[in-house]
This record gives C-alpha cells, sequence and structure tokens, in this order.
C-alpha cells in the first residue's frame, strides 16, 4: 500500500477527490466547505440587483427597465416573464429609440452578485475598443429580473441593430459570480438561442475583464462584418475556444 | 369528455390529456404549460375520475395522435394483448390496488410488462402515494448484463462520472481513480463530453477502455455524445462499449434531439454486432424535455416520461437513466417536487420492464439542497434502484450541478445492505480495496493499481 498521493491529482482536476472520510461518510471539512459552496450559490440565486455607481461612471446614459416577473419566485417559474418587457419600459425605451449600432444590456439573471461585481470592470475594457470602432451606442441599460431574450425587445425599442447582454449566470459551486455575456445581431422575436454568441465564466478566476473585453470586441466587429450571429459565426470565432451555449437563460 | 362527481360537485375534463395531466400532483412544468388544475381540489376531483377510467381506454384513445407521432405508433403497435390479459378487465384504480396487492409478485410484473403501455403506468403513479411508488417498483428484478450485471437483489451499482469541463484526460484520470478507490463505476464508466465531436469523443473513448483494460475492471464505459458522434465512431472502430442517447416521450420532441426511431435502430444494430449477447444501450431521460423543447402536444410532463420509456424498452437497454432536477425549477421547483418525480419515474420505469437508474441531483437555483438530494437517495435505494451516479464530492465541475457522490452510494450500501454488481465486487476484493466486513475501505493505493494508474496518467 502506498499512500494516494492526492495533492498531484488535485493539481489536474477542480473536481473534489480525495476527500476525507469518516466511514464511508464525507468528513466535516469537506462537508462545511460544500456547505457553504453552495450557501454562497443560493445567496447569489437570491440575491436583488443594487444600484451600481460604477456604470453610472462609464460615460453612457444609464436606464432601468424591468421584465414581467415581480420578483424572483416569479422569475425562476416563469422564464417567459423574464424574457418580456414590463408596461412601465415601452415609454422609458421610446425616449432614447434612435438609430443606434448597438445596445448594451446590463441584466440581473441568476446572479446579480455577477454583474454587481463585473459588469462595470468589463465594460470599461471594452467601451474605449467600441468608441474606438466607430460604433454608436444606445443608453446603457439595466433590466432588472431579465433572461437573456429581454436584451431582443430593448434593442428593438431603442432602434439598436445589434445588442450585447451582460448576464449574472447560474451560479455554481466553484464560483456564484460569473458573468456571461450574449451577443445577437438584428435580434426579432423569432430570434433563438442558435442567433447568439456566448462568452462565459466573465470574473477575475475566469475569463478575465481584458480577455474577456477582447473577445467581446473582436466577435463584434466580425458580426458586424458578416451582418450575423450565431451559427453564422460560430466556425469563423473556433479559434477563440469559445464555449457552446450551455446555461438556460434563453 | 370524462367526468367525476368529488365532494359535492361536478367536473368535467375535455380530453384523456386534460384528465392525466390535472390528476398530476402539483409541479412547476405543468404550470409553466398551463396543464395543471387550478385547485387542489379539482386535482382530486380529476383522481377520481382517473381512478374510474378502464385501463383498456389508454388503448384506445392516444394522448398524442398515432398519425402524427412515431413513439404513439410505436406503443400501440409493440403492444402486448395476451401479456395485458391479467389486468385489462381493471380501471386505474383497480390496477393501482392490484399492483399493491399480494398477486402482484415479481414474476407476475415481469410477464405483465409488454402488456402495459406507458400512459397506463403514469394514470397509477398520479394516483399513488410515494410509499405505494416505492413498494410496487422494490419487486421488479429487471438485471442487465455488459460485463457485469446491474439490477441482481440486494444489489445497488453506480455510474462513475468523473467529467472534466475541459475534458482533459488526466482530470479525468484522477476522478476515476478517486470513484474506482470508493467502489464506484459497476454500472459504467461514463464521462459527459464538454464539447461533442468525433475526435474528442474518440480521445475519450480510448482513455476509458484503456483505463479498464489495465486494471482489468469489469465494468463498460461510455462517452456520452450524440448517438451520431458515436456511431461515426463504430464505424472507425473506436473502442465503443455503450451507445449512449437522451430520449424524450414524443417524435418532434426527439426530433429536437436529432433523433428518431430509425436512427435508434441502426445505432442499435450497430452496437449489437460489436458486443453480441450484452445489453448495449444507455439512455436518460427527465421530465420537462418535451416541454422544453416547444414538442408536449399538451400532454403533461410525467405522462410524457413515461413515453419515453417505451422507447427505451425497444432496445433492451443496459442503463436508463432519469436525471431528475437537472431541469431546472421551471419544470421541477423545489426538492418537494423533485422528489415525487424521480420515485415516479422509477416506477414507471420498473413497471415497463426497464433497468432505470436515476440522477439524483439538483440545480443551485432550485429550491433544493443535499439533505433533498439524500432523502430521494434513500427512498430509491430502498426501492431497490438499479443505479445512481457517482460524481466526486457531489460536485459535477462540467455540467454545473450536484449529483450523489461516491460516499453517498456507499453509504446507501451500508445504510441498506445493498453490495455493487457481483463481479465488480469481486475486482475490488482482488484489489484489496475492501475490509473485512466486504465495506469498501481503501486503506491506501494498492501497490500494483498504482504502478498501473501512474503509467496510465504517463499516457494521458
Amino acid at each position: 500500500m502506498t499512500d494516494v498521493g492526492w495533492t498531484p491529482l488535485r493539481a489536474l482536476t477542480a473536481a473534489r477527490i480525495g476527500l476525507a472520510r469518516s466511514g464511508a461518510s464525507l468528513g466535516t471539512a469537506p462537508l462545511l466547505e460544500f456547505r457553504m459552496a453552495h450557501a454562497r450559490a443560493r445567496d447569489a440565486v437570491h440575491h436583488d440587483l443594487g444600484a451600481v455607481p460604477e456604470l453610472e461612471a462609464l460615460g453612457l446614459p444609464v436606464v432601468t427597465v424591468r421584465s414581467q416577473a415581480a420578483d424572483r419566485r416569479g422569475y425562476l417559474l416563469r422564464p417567459d416573464l423574464g424574457r418580456t418587457l414590463d408596461a412601465t419600459a415601452s415609454p422609458t425605451l421610446a425616449a432614447h429609440s434612435g438609430a443606434h449600432d448597438l445596445s448594451i444590456v446590463v441584466a440581473d439573471g441568476l446572479s446579480a452578485l455577477a454583474v454587481e461585481r463585473h459588469a462595470a470592470p468589463v465594460l470599461a475594457a471594452l467601451l474605449p475598443a467600441l468608441r474606438a470602432g466607430g460604433w454608436v451606442l444606445t443608453p446603457l441599460v439595466v433590466a432588472h429580473q431579465a433572461r437573456v431574450a429581454l436584451g431582443d425587445a430593448v434593442a428593438r425599442a431603442l432602434g439598436a441593430r445589434a445588442v450585447l447582454v451582460l448576464i449574472g449566470e447560474r451560479p455554481g459551486l466553484s464560483a456564484p459570480d460569473s458573468l456571461g455575456a450574449y451577443l445577437t445581431w438584428a435580434p426579432v422575436a423569432s430570434t433563438t438561442d442558435a442567433d447568439r454568441n456566448c462568452v462565459s465564466n466573465i470574473r477575475p478566476g475566469g475569463l478575465g475583464y481584458q480577455d474577456a473585453a477582447w473577445k467581446l470586441a473582436f466577435l463584434l466587429d466580425r458580426m458586424r462584418a458578416i451582418g450575423g450571429s450565431g451559427v453564422l459565426l460560430k466556425d469563423d470565432s473556433e479559434r477563440l475556444t469559445l464555449p457552446a451555449l450551455s446555461d438556460p437563460f434563453d | 369528455m370524462y367526468r367525476a362527481t368529488a365532494g359535492g360537485e361536478r367536473h368535467c375534463f375535455p380530453s384523456l390529456a386534460a384528465l392525466m395531466a390535472q390528476a398530476t400532483p402539483l409541479r412547476s412544468g405543468d404550470q409553466l404549460a398551463g396543464l395543471a388544475a387550478d385547485s387542489q381540489a379539482r386535482r382530486v376531483a380529476a383522481q377520481y375520475a382517473l381512478a374510474d377510467l378502464p385501463l383498456a381506454e389508454f388503448l384506445n384513445e392516444a394522448v398524442v395522435p398515432y398519425e402524427a407521432d412515431e413513439v404513439t405508433r410505436l406503443i400501440q403497435d409493440s403492444h402486448d394483448a395476451a401479456a395485458f390479459q391479467p389486468v385489462r378487465h381493471l380501471t386505474v384504480g383497480n390496477f393501482r390496488d392490484w399492483l399493491l396487492s399480494d398477486a402482484a409478485t415479481t414474476g407476475a410484473l415481469a410477464a405483465l410488462a409488454p402488456g402495459l403501455v406507458p400512459e397506463m403506468v403514469a394514470a397509477a403513479s398520479k394516483l399513488c402515494r410515494l410509499q405505494d411508488l416505492m413498494v410496487v417498483a422494490s419487486r421488479v428484478r429487471v438485471a442487465t448484463r455488459f460485463r457485469s450485471t446491474i439490477g441482481l437483489p440486494g444489489r445497488l451499482s453506480t455510474r462513475l462520472q468523473p467529467n472534466h469541463p475541459a475534458d482533459d484526460p488526466r482530470g479525468i484520470a484522477a476522478s476515476i481513480l478517486d470513484g474506482l478507490l470508493l467502489g464506484s463505476g459497476d454500472a459504467c464508466i461514463g464521462v459527459n463530453p464538454a464539447t461533442d465531436s468525433p475526435d474528442r469523443t474518440h480521445t475519450l473513448l480510448s482513455l476509458l477502455d484503456d483505463v479498464r483494460q489495465t486494471l482489468a475492471i469489469p465494468t463498460q464505459t461510455c462517452v456520452l455524445a450524440h448517438v451520431t458522434t458515436t456511431m461515426e465512431l463504430m464505424r472507425r472502430d473506436s473502442p465503443v462499449d455503450l451507445v449512449f442517447q437522451s430520449i424524450a416521450g414524443t417524435e418532434a420532441a426527439n426530433a429536437g434531439f436529432g433523433i428518431s426511431l430509425a436512427l435508434l435502430d441502426e445505432a442499435h444494430a450497430m452496437a449489437e454486432a460489436r458486443h453480441p449477447g450484452a445489453n448495449v444501450m444507455y439512455f436518460e431521460t427527465g421530465q420537462g424535455s418535451a416541454l422544453s423543447a416547444g414538442a408536449h402536444h399538451g400532454v403533461d410532463q410525467q405522462t410524457l416520461e413515461a413515453r419515453g420509456y417505451a422507447v427505451a424498452r425497444r432496445y433492451r437497454p443496459l442503463l436508463v437513466n432519469t436525471v431528475v432536477g437537472f431541469i431546472g425549477p421551471e419544470y421541477l421547483f423545489d426538492g418537494k417536487q423533485i422528489t415525487r418525480a424521480g420515485l415516479e419515474d422509477h416506477f414507471c420505469g420498473k413497471l415497463l420492464g426497464l433497468p432505470m437508474g436515476a440522477d439524483v441531483c439538483y440545480t443551485n437555483h432550485a429550491e433544493a439542497d443535499q439533505d433533498d438530494a439524500d432523502a430521494l437517495l434513500a427512498l430509491l435505494a430502498a426501492a431497490g434502484i438499479n443505479f445512481v451516479m457517482g460524481v466526486p464530492g457531489a460536485d459535477d465541475i462540467m455540467l454545473g450541478y450536484q449529483s450523489t457522490s461516491f460516499h453517498d452510494a456507499l453509504a446507501m450500501r451500508e445504510l441498506l445492505g445493498r453490495r455493487p454488481a457481483p463481479e465488480f465486487e469481486a475486482w475490488l476484493l482482488e484489489q484489496g480495496l475492501l475490509d473485512h466486513a466486504g465495506r469498501v475501505r481503501p486503506p491506501g493505493l494498492p501497490e500494483r493499481l498504482s504502478q498501473r494508474f501512474q503509467a496510465l496518467l504517463a499516457a494521458a
């Protein structure tokens, strides 16, 4: 018999291998570690998106909208409501409608924590590239109780040709604050996930702010060049090793 | 039109599908589809009406039209009228009573299975309490065989699920070692690939086959890629043991998965030719998949799930499991709904003759935690489930959800006196991983396992 030597093996995977046992059961230390990770994920899911002053400081006007989901329970039970703007959004957005290239929507999704922590830094890195690229932007839209497809309605109401939605991803045990970015060209009512591109796991411990901004700027430029997104863009961006659309935010 | 007078009120249900949906214990997916009963009393009234319905009605009236759906055609055309004979005169309520009676022995239930259609067992399940679902299912034995034998009395097997977010072979190998040391993997060692490409799948299949052969493990391996990917790899002679596919209960939902019965027929024939005499298919299912694909035809999600089992049984699979709780709270909102769904799926699958397992799981946006998973796992194990999942620390770092751990399976084996598949148990003993009482208690890494594993890691 030899010691298993878990330390080098743990370097090969983030999986919870070689956990301490008591009999066949989990030892107290790994038990509490797991429970804390789940607690943080649960807290993130139920955290309400608060004011984010850093978003105000980006130099874009900021407009706030809500979906038709009244609260978290409604949001979790009725994905369709999270994809639909509530009645007050229409006049709010109409006041800003015009000829725009891109609308950026910051949506709470399943982790408002991710949005509070990472949306402003990513945008701070991205906006200079967009300005240099001549993108005409709508006001920045902050959306509450929102799923990805709410961005389609926002873009249409604002007259934008494309939409970038930064949204809190479903929290995992490894990180409760991963931010996802979904890009859609010319969104219409019949747009589906296959029409979008996704950059996921944006956070300092995952895909960093600068890298994420670079990928997003690259994809936005490609999207504008070919006049499409989703599967149309997919093959072209393989070398970026973009993750597949896997999180259920539609 | 179906009617009941219950609680002093008259209730009408416009169709068999509406009756079934409104009789279904509450779950969010049926509410999302707009099919659920609008009050608890209405739900029970529907259960009264359902209890009075003759079982044979399900042979006359399809919940999804025969002309429009090949799953309905499969169900109706493959029905065994002779096997149905013992219960053909019963109503759904009488059928529940019969299932719980002493007449429903293991042998009687095995003989009955080809005579039952999914809608019959779904209907009966809607009248059952959890305890009934467990008592009945525990009488059914469905043993299947490849290199190991799964589903024998007194056994509880596991699928070792060593996923990695980048499909890294060494990371996967490390998780496999952890699982093997904790007695996991007798149902299969099965990886969900992060990327469904033929090359990636081939790499993983080769890794798993190498591990299995080098360590001489009496089990089978699987990379849970799309069936078309696996078919391509069988043509290239990759080391394919099991052919995996997610399936659902309507033709349209299966089309959403990119499959048809014809395609599954072809894959099944290819796999059987490679492994004559073995059960070679592995299917996963889950309530809500048809609604999620916009293909539910106004039928409740539990009935559709049972219809998926008709697809599965056509292929005499080695393994079938519901991934209950994976789909999210808009279909199964909380631990209570997930628990009931898991036991319904096991009951329906077993009665239809399937070697049912379960991925007892939940996501972080569902109202559930480890206590809920523990409860469902224990109920399923007590009800005689064939296999459950083994994931390091219950945390699947690729799929981002919580399943059951190696430790969880061991706890159930000890709590309920269950043992691994006999071939695998002999292997564990041979490797020195069992203590004097036959419990999995790895004292460290046995020397020869260590050497072989180091070589595998170096090669990966």
